[in-house]
């Protein structure tokens, strides 16, 4: 039997980019797993240079790691991940991207000035 | 855009075009710890507090974690006295406590946990209006509040986060790691640290630093931390000079979640379950195991965390453990109305993630949920080195070699109140001694590690890689040959910190942060294996396969400090 799948298609990329660029990566699929267990097991085995806001990682109490999924505005950590079709990551909607799927969302009153 | 530019203040001349700011009391770490010991500063007239965190404040570190309960005093459900929490305490640390740390979080914890009543955190009530304290393990009455359901932490974390935001004393600080502190004539004056956003060093002249960092548990494969639980704390106070006490223990919380894969909800959720409900521990094979190990639970839950989590491993080891390899936990035997009055909301969670408890076992496994050593100091929270304290379970002792359950969040903020105190008290008659030249080297490496570097293996894999190792060989049961094994290898990690590859970047690059975390992971798990390697006993949370009696000749802390030359070492403090 071939081991189970999954592709997550990734918005790749600082402010500084202009064009819209995606990366696809294929990670091993188990039941039950969140879409943010698939993003750490990229960050240690495929690219650590993927950028990702995440801190309680499984307790869904700190909601840094929300970002879009599939269009909709969701939390990593508690999304499942899917092996029936790609799935499609992108930085919070309206917030100022700092690198791939991390927006600027700290309150303004928490920012070095 | 925050990406771009650098916002220079007050440049220094001998570190080019350096963000520099300057502080009374800075505090590192913005969890119920850090978050208290900053309104305490500012309560006692510090002036200027500034308050930073990796993560974002409140909503990192531990606290939030917290689902149970916090043991104080009260005398709400029975007679109580802060006496008979220090003993509790004291029997639970097996022989280790320091004694007045102990003191000092038992007596206090009341005060503490009414205030934040006052503040409205929402402690859970009886219906004559009291609040509700229950009988968790190792308390000898009902002694712990609980914010329903399993919200504790959160709701301890939301309450101290409005506070902040009335206190114009307080500046907060969100993504700003903490790499180094910098010292002077043998004091601390400051700290040189990373802002995520820029990817840029920072120079922050401070008359004192709290550490309120937390602790080490993320080094351990299995575990119930945050992200932010890498150890740093430790490593910071060993860098200046201070002490750390008891680093070999490491409290394995025995029945973290195993199976089925649960989002959305913390590992260690099912302890309040439990003594509500009486969930029985069952081997693979549907038995019970525990009054085999002597731990008789026919009138309550009763098993102390150090036991439990011994006779759990024990059985997995003698092959009758579930598949997942650990051990079933079942509420079946509960009826349905009874689960979902003591569940509420959650038992629309574990529907969710596939759980009906009426059915089913779940399987539970132990977890490193939280290390009771830590920066050895005093009453006043000041560590050896003049101007740097600790707070909260960054700061070692009061626990001795296990923690009883419920005195994390009484410890956050107890020993938070006092640090913040103490700390404003000490800055009070003292003038900034910053020193440029002292914090140029830290500078400097922040700058060099944002331009990246060629190397074979990321930060990233070798923090996994040292996890795996933590676990094997320095986690529930250890031996010699074993913690000989991990110190080998962790010296070599250490050795070749300059070779691991790095992509460039400046904003918000998380290979440079992979790379400081890993680094401080690295100085926090030599002291937990030096320590654990000498300590030739088994006592609490350490439990050694070669030596498995608890002998009364160590009865005492060893303390771990480290050289300008990097070097980890211990020693006795009999």
């Amino acid at each position: 039997m071939t081991a189970r799948i999954a592709r997550l298609r990734v918005r790749r990329g600082t402010a500084d980019e202009t064009a819209p660029r995606y990366q696809e990566f294929t990670v091993p699929f188990e039941e039950g797993a969140s879409v943010l267990d698939a993003l750490i097991w990229i960050r240690n085995r495929q690219d650590p240079s993927l950028a990702i806001r995440y801190s309680c990682i499984n307790a869904n109490v700190c909601k840094e790691c929300t970002i879009a999924i599939d269009g909709t505005v969701d939390y990593a950590c508690t999304t499942r991940l899917r092996d029936d079709r790609v799935m499609t990551l992108e930085p919070l909607p309206g917030k100022p991207v700092l690198r791939d799927l991390v927006t600027e969302t700290r309150p303004p009153r928490e920012r070095l000035k | 855009m925050a990406c771009s530019g650098r916002h220079e203040i007050g440049a220094v001349s001998h570190i080019e075009a350096v963000t520099h700011t300057e502080t009374d009391i800075l505090i590192v770490g913005a969890g119920g710890a850090g978050m208290y010991a900053a309104l305490s500063a500012a309560n006692a007239g510090a002036e200027r507090v500034l308050l930073v965190d990796k993560s974002l404040v409140g909503r990192g570190g531990a606290t939030v974690m917290a689902q149970m309960t916090v043991a104080a005093a009260l005398g709400e459900e029975c007679l109580d006295d802060w006496t008979a929490h220090l003993e509790d305490t004291l029997a639970a640390g097996r022989g280790l406590c320091d004694e007045n740390l102990a003191a000092v979080l038992c007596e206090d914890s009341p005060a503490r946990i009414r205030e934040m009543g006052e503040w409205r955190v929402g402690w859970a009530r009886r219906e004559n209006g009291r609040i509700a304290q229950v009988t968790a393990p190792g308390h000898s009455r009902p002694r712990c509040c609980y914010v329903d359901f399993l919200n504790t932490g959160p709701a301890v974390a939301a309450t101290l986060r409005r506070r902040l935001g009335r206190v114009e004393a307080i500046r907060r600080v969100s993504n700003l790691t903490v790499t180094d502190p910098v010292t002077a004539d043998g004091e601390v004056v400051g700290a040189v640290a990373l802002d995520a956003v820029s990817g840029e060093p920072v120079t922050i002249a401070a008359k004192a630093v709290v550490i309120a960092a937390g602790g080490l548990t993320r080094i351990f494969q299995r575990n119930s931390a945050s992200a932010n639980m890498g150890g740093d704390g430790y490593a910071l106070a060993l860098t200046a000079g201070a002490e750390l006490v008891d680093m070999e223990f490491v409290q394995f919380f025995p029945i973290g979640h195993l199976a089925p894969r649960l989002v959305g909800m913390d590992p260690i959720m099912w302890d309040p379950f439990r003594y509500k409900l009486g969930g029985r521990l069952l081997d693979g094979n549907g038995r019970e195991f525990l009054p085999g190990y002597g731990s008789d639970e026919t009138s309550g839950y009763t098993t102390p965390r150090d036991l439990a989590t011994y006779a759990i491993t024990k059985e997995v080891a003698a092959g009758r453990g579930s598949p997942h390899g650990g051990v079933y936990l079942s509420f079946t035997h509960v009826p349905r109305a009874a689960l979902e009055a003591a569940f509420g909301p959650v038992i629309e969670k574990l529907a969710q993630n596939g759980i009906d408890l009426t059915r089913m076992p779940i399987e539970v496994a132990p977890i490193a949920h939280y290390h009771m050593g830590g920066i050895a100091v005093g009453e006043h929270m000041a560590s050896r080195v003049p101007g740097l304290f600790a707070a909260g379970e960054a700061a070692g002792g009061a626990n001795g070699a296990n923690r009883l359950s419920g005195n994390a969040i009484p410890e956050a903020l107890v020993f938070g109140e006092h640090a913040g105190r103490c700390a404003a008290a000490y800055v009070a008659s003292r003038s900034r001694n910053w020193q440029p030249p002292a914090a140029a080297p830290a500078v400097e490496r922040v700058r060099s590690l944002a331009a990246g570097r060629n190397g074979q293996v990321s930060a990233a894999e070798l923090l996994e890689e040292l996890r795996t190792l933590m676990w094997v060989e320095v986690g529930p049961f250890r031996d010699a040959a074993g913690l000989g094994r991990a110190l080998a290898r962790l010296s070599e990690l250490r050795a070749g910190l300059d070779e691991v590859a790095i992509a460039p970047g400046h904003c918000f690059n998380p290979a440079v942060a992979d790379w400081f975390e890993l680094r401080a992971s690295l100085v926090a798990a030599e002291a937990v294996a030096r320590a654990a390697a000498a300590r030739c006993e088994s006592r609490g949370a350490h439990q050694r396969e070669d030596y498995p009696a608890t002998d009364p000749a160590w009865m005492f802390s060893q303390r771990v400090t480290m050289a300008a030359d990097g070097t980890i070492a211990v020693s006795s403090s009999r």
